[in-house]
């Protein structure tokens, strides 16, 4: 069986030598790009417009995408044009199907966005906008878009095959057994700092609880419109239910103005126990009631809410009010989370620059989708960086506020104290100027009660936007636009709890199984309500500590939560070395090796400080054996105000310092028997054993990047295919084009 | 390009990204060999495709 082609081999065309047009071109990106990086690093002082950040971003981007993707599809990977994918094989019609490239973009980057790259920057720029900022951008290109690009590769090779099953096939038992329990443990940890951070954008916000509150009965319209009214229609339901979420926005601030305001304040505490008992409700209800919906209402809040950043960003072009780097950077003593710039800026910046998380989605869902193994670029590489965007765009939403703002809102009481005026002066010792004035003022423009110690990221990205947004719309609407972003935010948190929870309950049902059978079928109800009980009631422990805990919330958690992403990115990046090497390429394994070594120093270095720093701010041993010194002498401590929370603060440290020990285990167990695999494959080429799916020959057409070259428009045109491609019709095949 | 034209692509658009466009593909995939092939009618299909996701719950997962 022949086809003829009108156009060359796509291999010839990627060598096709640079035309003096294209020069001009990628030297001014180029120039672009530097000049953005320049004045980000050289600002003395001055207030400079976050449109040089984005410059510089984007500039590295349009280089990175262009010349680094490109070299890793064509030479190291060797994307094969002419290899059908599992989509174009198994073609079902439900999970292998075709898609379009342009939809599938959409589709893999709604999956792998969500709250994360909105609150690592925010934290992390209590060292200022630089450090964040650089390891976002330099992060993504050299191993976030690079872990996602090859993951999706490898996956689709192998049939649409899960990392885990990857894992278990190349590395062996152990370290698939080590990448099964870190994921369900991250899971834990992520669904914990999530719900923190709801909970501190909440509480005490009688127009969030009500707006937020709203989206329930609205998800509950919605899911009974589709399974009952009108089966399946999504798009138009979706409209309406985007009208209704704005209806709730607007409604929160009549309800926070009335006499209901005290029905929807609700204390910290109790906020934990309704989204802790939502969450398991929710999670063992059948999907199409809220769940579905719920997906559907976030995707479109995330598409819209940031496709406005950009906008608002770009035509207010706001000014950078933190400094490029501040003091605590090298001192390690920031109010935000402790310890100094490396290890913990490269780990509380996960999602945005690297994350672990999404190569359970380039592995599994995306391949079976595919077109053609050409697009793993644009889909792989494209996404994440569109993801690392918008991390960008939380830095920058974060360093418009003034920065005593900043610390006033992101440090915990114990060390600002719970009034302004206490507010005012240690953030005045810290070296940043705000008068309680200033703190009275900004809460009031949002209509909020107070800003102080709204921890967790949430309220300062929301304030940072409402600040852009209204730059654009007039002071009037800030307070709707930082309920909006709240909103937004909030949203598909509680729908990554519901979703989350599900996933561990599966994994707990799928292990627990092995010990008593009738656990495994998934709609037996009494093991189904057992096992989200226990996973529920696992990551609400650690919610609880979060907001209990004297010393924990944020500062506490999110190092633990940082560490754990990017070990399972770790993970996933030695997956992928692992079979570059069992594939031939050892002389490219440097291509995720290299960032693989980078993630396990960072993360054993962050874990070894967490285990045995003797600062107690860092250690949590450390935290636990001075906390338990104050008991023994009958005294609290501080800022623990008694011996209870005293001894709370020691079972708490005594639990996450142990699971920082064992995070640090699992990486080095996957490592060294990564290791091991890669160096009897070395040392006998013969014997390795290929898990690759056999080579087909593929009958689709379809162009590789978002808008097709001329070569492949001509394509397209010789087999009848429009701009989206398809299947070569048999009775055009073997005919000349 | 008018903006119906437009308008209605864009439309398309959102109707494929949110998948509303399964049914037509499973009812073309059913008739692709067999035009007169039985399928289920919207309704039943919408259903078992919402079973199909409660049973593995990693399929449609998004992440942080």
């Amino acid at each position: 069986m022949s086809t003829t082609h009108a156009t060359a081999p796509p291999e010839d065309r990627a060598r096709k030598p640079l035309t003096p047009k294209s020069i001009a071109i990628w030297v001014l990106v180029a120039v672009i790009g530097a000049i953005g990086w320049s004045v980000l690093a050289l600002a003395q002082g001055e207030e400079i417009s976050a449109a040089w950040m984005v410059a510089a971003a984007l500039g590295s981007y349009a280089i990175a995408y262009r010349f680094y993707s490109k070299f890793i599809a064509w030479r190291v990977l060797k994307v094969d044009r002419n290899r059908a994918t599992p989509a174009e094989l198994n073609d079902n019609g439900v999970d292998f199907h075709p898609t379009d490239r342009r939809v599938l973009l959409g589709h893999h980057f709604a999956a792998i966005s969500g709250a994360g790259p909105l609150v690592g920057p925010v934290l992390a720029a209590q060292m200022g906008y630089l450090p964040g900022t650089i390891w976002i951008v330099a992060g993504v290109i050299f191993a976030g878009a690079v872990q996602d690009m090859v993951v999706l590769f490898f996956s689709t090779r192998r049939g649409g095959r899960s990392l885990g099953q990857m894992a278990r096939e190349e590395i062996g038992p152990v370290g698939g057994a080590a990448a099964l329990v870190g994921v369900f443990a991250i899971m834990i940890i992520l669904l914990a700092v999530l719900a923190l951070v709801v909970v501190n954008a909440l509480a005490g916000s009688p127009w969030g609880t009500f707006s937020i509150g709203m989206t329930i009965p609205i998800a509950l319209f919605m899911g009974f419109y589709l399974r009952v009214i009108r089966p399946g229609r999504v798009a138009e339901v979706s409209v309406v239910g985007i009208v209704l979420l704005l209806l709730a926005l607007v409604g929160g601030k009549y309800i926070a103005d009335s006499s209901l305001a005290d029905t929807f304040t609700l204390s910290k505490e109790a906020l934990v126990i309704w989204i802790v008992v939502y969450s398991f409700i929710a999670s063992v209800l059948p999907v199409w009631m809220l769940l579905a919906p719920r997906d559907y209402l976030s995707t479109f809040m995330k598409f819209g809410t940031i496709g406005l950043l950009f906008v608002g960003v770009l035509v207010a072009s706001p000014a950078l009010k933190m400094d490029g780097v501040t003091d605590f950077a090298g001192a390690g003593t920031g109010p935000v989370f402790a310890g100094s710039l490396f290890p913990f800026v490269f780990i509380t910046i996960a999602c945005g620059a690297v994350s672990g998380f999404h190569a359970l989605i380039s592995s599994g869902t995306t391949p079976k989708m595919l077109q053609k193994e050409t697009q793993i670029r644009m889909i792989g590489y494209g996404s994440m960086l569109m993801e690392s965007s918008v991390a960008i765009m939380a830095m920058i939403a974060a360093c418009v506020l003034d920065p005593g703002l900043f610390f006033g809102m992101n440090s915990a009481p114990g060390v600002i104290g719970t009034t302004v005026q206490s507010a005012s002066e240690a953030i005045n010792n810290m070296g940043y100027v705000i008068t309680p004035e200033a703190l009275t003022a900004a809460a009031k423009s949002v209509e909020e009660a107070s800003l102080l110690s709204r921890t967790g990221g949430a309220p300062t990205f929301a304030l940072g936007v409402s600040e852009i947004f209204s730059a654009v719309t007039g002071d009037g609407l800030k307070a709707f636009w930082y309920h909006f972003a709240i909103m937004f935010e909030a949203l598909f948190i509680l729908t990554a709890l519901d979703a989350g929870t599900r996933v561990g309950r599966f994994m707990l049902q799928d292990s627990l199984g092995n010990i008593y059978k009738p656990l495994k079928k998934v709609s037996w109800w009494p093991g189904l309500i057992v096992t989200s009980a226990i996973t529920t009631a696992l990551w609400g422990y650690f919610l609880w500590t979060g907001v209990k805990d004297p010393l924990g919330g944020i500062n506490q958690l999110f190092p633990l939560f940082g560490i754990s992403n990017q070990l399972l990115a770790a993970i996933a990046l030695t997956v992928c070395t692992t079979l570059l090497i069992k594939s031939g390429r050892l002389k490219f394994a440097w291509v995720t090796g290299l960032p693989t070594l980078w993630l396990a120093v960072v993360t054993l270095t962050a874990s070894w400080q967490k285990v045995f720093s003797t600062d107690v701010k860092v250690g949590f041993f450390e935290l636990r054996s001075q906390a338990q010194a104050a008991i023994d002498a009958g005294k609290p401590f501080p800022p623990a105000k008694t011996i209870g929370e005293t001894e709370t603060a020691v079972t708490n440290a005594t639990v996450q310092g142990t699971l920082s020990a064992v995070f640090a285990l699992l990486v080095i167990i996957v490592i060294i028997d990564a290791t091991r695999v890669c160096v009897k494959a070395l040392r006998n080429p013969e014997a390795v054993v290929s898990h690759e799916d056999p080579y087909v020959e593929s009958k689709f057409v379809a162009p590789a990047q978002l808008f097709a070259t001329k070569e492949e428009k001509a394509e397209l045109e010789a087999a009848g295919l429009g701009s989206g491609g398809g299947r070569i019709s048999e009775d055009r095949e073997g005919q000349p084009a | 390009m008018t903006i119906t034209t437009v308008g209605k692509k864009v439309w398309r658009f959102i109707q494929e990204l949110t998948d509303e466009t399964a049914y037509e593909r499973y009812v073309e995939h059913a008739r692709k060999h067999d035009a007169a092939a039985e399928v289920m009618d919207r309704r039943e299909f919408e259903r078992c495709r919402m079973d199909q996701r409660e049973a593995d719950p990693k399929n449609g997962f998004r992440c942080c």
